[in-house]
C-alpha cells in the first residue's frame, strides 16, 4: 500500500479527515452567519438579495461551494462509519453506566451529527434545491446599479420562517449544532495534535464562544423573522 | 460491613456469562482485593467455584488488578488501582457491581479476567530502543534536563493496565499507546527511532481491533497513573509528521 492509502485508512488518518473537514465547516458557518445577518437590515431584503446573487453566481464561491458539499458528505459518511466501528470495538456495554467520566456531547457526536444532517437536508431542500433545480422559484427584482433583475430570495426565506414547523426543525438543528461543536471545536485541535499549555486556553475560549454564539446567532435571526410583522 | 456484590461470572471465553449476587462480610480496612479474597474463601468452604480475578503486586505497580467497579475501571477513586482501593470508600449495606473490562480487543477469559495481550503486542511492535545489550550504561552519561525527564517519566508511569481501554466508550487504546510512544520519544535514547516507532505502534494498535479516539477523555479520568491526553496529541503529531515527512518511504 502506498503511504497515502496507509495514512487515510489508519485510525489517526481517518480522524485527521474528520477534524479537517469539521474545521472547514466551522469556517463556512461564519461566512453563512455573516450573510444571514443581512436579513436584519430594514431595507426590504436588498442587501441580502445582493449577497445571495453574488454567492450564487461568483465562480470562485461556486467552486468552493462544491468543495463544501463534498466535505459535508465526507464528514457525515466517515463520522457514521467511525461511530459504527467504535461501537463494534466496544462490544458489550457495562451494566452500570456512569456519567462521572465523560461529557454528554463527546459521547453523542454521531447522534448529534445525524440530527444536523437531517436539518441540513430540510434546509437545502427548502432553498438550495429550489434555486438550483427549479425555474424561477422566486420573483425577480430590479435594483438600482444592477445590470439585470435578480431573484428575491429574501421573500422566500421570510415565507419559510413564518411556518412554525420549519421554525422548530431549525431550532432543533441549531441546538444539535451547538452541542456538536461544544465538543467538536476543541476536539479537532486535539486530533490534529495541537494541544499545548500556551494556547489551550485560547482554543477552549474560542470553541466555547463559537459553539454558543454562532448557533445562537442563527437562532435569533430565525426567531426575529418568525416574529417580524 | 455487610455488602452485596453483583459479579459477572463466565466459565470461559466460549461460554455465555451472567451476573450473580453474593453477600460478603468485610471490614473497612480491607483493600478491595482482600474483600474479594474473603468472598472466595467463603465460596471455597461451600465447595463453590471461587471468582476468578487477576492480581499480582497488590501495590499499584503491575497493572493486573483490573475490575470495573460500579461502572468505573479501578473504582471511584482517582489515581488509584483496584488493589489500592479500600473498603472505607464504600457504604455499609451497599450493592457493588463488579464487571470485567469491556472491549472487543479484550475477550473475557474467565469471570473478571480478560486477555490484555493486545497491549503487549503494541509494545513489541515498537516500544523499545535498539541498542546492543551488554553492561548497563551509566545512568548519567547523557545529561537530560529535569523537566524533560519529568515529562518522560509522567508518561512512563503507565502500568499497562488497560483501564483507559475499559473506560473508553469506543474501546480505544490511544492513551496507553501514546504513553508508550511519548515516554521513549521524549528522551534522547528513544528520539532516534521515533518515526518508525510511532508508525508501527499505531498500526499495530489498529490491527488489534481497538476503537478510534473521539477525545471523550474518560481514559484520562480513570487512568490510575493519571496519564494525560496531551500524550495522545503528541502521538498524533508525531504520526502525521512521520507519515507525511519522514525520510523513509
Ligand atoms: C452533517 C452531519 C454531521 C455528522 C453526521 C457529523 C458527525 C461527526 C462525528 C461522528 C464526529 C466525531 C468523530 C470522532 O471523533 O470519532 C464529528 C466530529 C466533528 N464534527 Fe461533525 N458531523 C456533522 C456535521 C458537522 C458540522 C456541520 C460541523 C461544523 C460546523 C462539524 C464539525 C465537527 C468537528 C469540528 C468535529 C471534531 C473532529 C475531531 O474530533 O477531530 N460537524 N462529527
Ligand atoms: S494509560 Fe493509564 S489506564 Fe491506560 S494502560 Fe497506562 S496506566 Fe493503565
Ligand atoms: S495488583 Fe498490581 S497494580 Fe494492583
Amino acid at each position: 500500500m502506498s503511504w497515502v492509502s496507509t495514512l487515510f485508512t489508519s485510525s489517526l488518518g481517518r480522524k485527521l479527515v474528520m477534524a479537517l473537514t469539521g474545521l472547514f465547516l466551522i469556517l463556512f458557518l461564519l461566512v453563512h452567519l455573516t450573510a444571514n445577518l443581512q436579513l436584519l437590515r430594514s431595507d426590504g431584503g436588498e442587501t441580502f438579495n445582493l449577497v445571495s446573487e453574488f454567492m450564487g453566481h461568483n465562480p470562485v464561491v461556486q467552486t468552493v461551494a462544491w468543495g463544501l458539499y463534498l466535505f459535508i458528505v465526507i464528514h457525515t459518511l466517515l463520522g457514521i462509519r467511525l461511530w459504527l466501528a467504535n461501537r463494534h470495538a466496544k462490544g458489550q456495554k457495562y451494566l452500570v453506566q456512569t456519567k462521572a467520566n465523560a461529557s454528554f456531547a463527546s459521547k453523542n457526536m454521531a447522534i448529534l451529527g445525524i440530527l444536523i444532517f437531517a436539518f441540513l437536508m430540510i434546509h437545502m431542500g427548502d432553498f438550495w434545491w429550489k434555486l438550483q433545480f427549479t425555474d424561477e422559484p422566486y420573483a425577480l427584482l430590479q435594483y438600482a446599479g444592477m445590470s439585470h433583475p435578480i431573484e428575491d430570495v429574501y421573500t422566500g426565506v421570510v415565507a419559510s420562517f413564518k411556518n412554525p414547523v420549519v421554525m422548530i426543525c431549525y431550532l432543533i438543528g441549531y441546538l444539535a449544532l451547538g452541542i456538536h461543536l461544544w465538543h467538536g471545536f476543541q476536539s479537532a485541535f486535539q486530533t490534529l495534535g495541537l494541544n499545548h499549555m500556551k494556547y489551550n486556553g485560547l482554543i477552549k475560549f474560542l470553541g466555547t464562544a463559537y459553539a454558543v454564539l454562532v448557533p445562537l446567532g442563527f437562532a435569533l435571526i430565525s426567531i426575529y423573522i418568525f416574529l417580524m410583522q | 460491613m455487610k455488602l452485596t456484590l453483583k459479579i459477572w461470572r463466565q466459565k470461559s471465553a466460549q461460554t455465555k456469562g451472567a451476573f450473580e449476587s453474593y453477600q460478603v462480610d468485610a471490614n473497612e480496612h480491607m483493600s478491595f482485593l482482600e474483600m474479594l479474597d474473603v468472598l472466595n474463601e467463603g465460596l471455597v468452604e461451600k465447595r463453590q467455584e471461587p471468582v476468578a480475578f487477576e492480581h499480582d503486586c497488590r501495590e499499584g505497580i503491575c497493572g493486573t488488578c483490573n475490575l470495573v467497579i460500579n461502572g468505573r475501571p479501578h473504582g471511584p477513586l482517582p489515581g488509584t488501582t483496584t488493589c489500592q482501593l479500600h473498603m472505607r470508600h464504600f457504604k455499609e449495606g451497599e450493592t457493588i457491581v463488579i464487571e470485567p473490562y469491556r472491549a472487543q480487543a479484550f475477550p473475557v477469559i474467565k469471570d473478571l479476567v480478560v486477555d490484555r495481550s493486545p497491549l503487549d503486542r503494541i509494545i513489541q511492535s515498537g516500544g523499545f530502543i535498539s541498542v546492543n545489550t551488554g553492561q548497563a550504561p551509566d545512568g548519567n552519561a547523557i545529561p537530560i534536563e529535569k523537566d524533560v525527564a519529568s515529562r518522560a517519566f509522567d508518561a512512563a508511569a503507565c502500568i499497562g493496565c488497560g483501564a483507559c481501554v475499559a473506560a473508553c466508550p469506543n474501546g480505544s487504546a490511544m492513551l496507553f499507546t501514546s504513553a508508550k510512544v511519548s515516554h521513549l520519544a521524549l528522551l534522547p535514547q528513544g528520539e532516534v527511532e521515533h518515526n518508525r516507532r510511532v508508525v508501527s505502534m499505531v498500526h499495530q494498535m489498529d490491527k488489534e481491533g481497538f476503537g478510534m479516539c473521539s477525545n471523550i477523555k474518560a481514559c484520562e479520568v480513570e487512568c490510575p497513573k493519571e496519564i494525560s491526553v496531551t500524550n495522545i496529541a503528541r502521538m498524533n503529531r508525531q504520526y502525521f509528521s512521520a507519515m507525511i515527512g519522514s525520510d523513509e518511504k
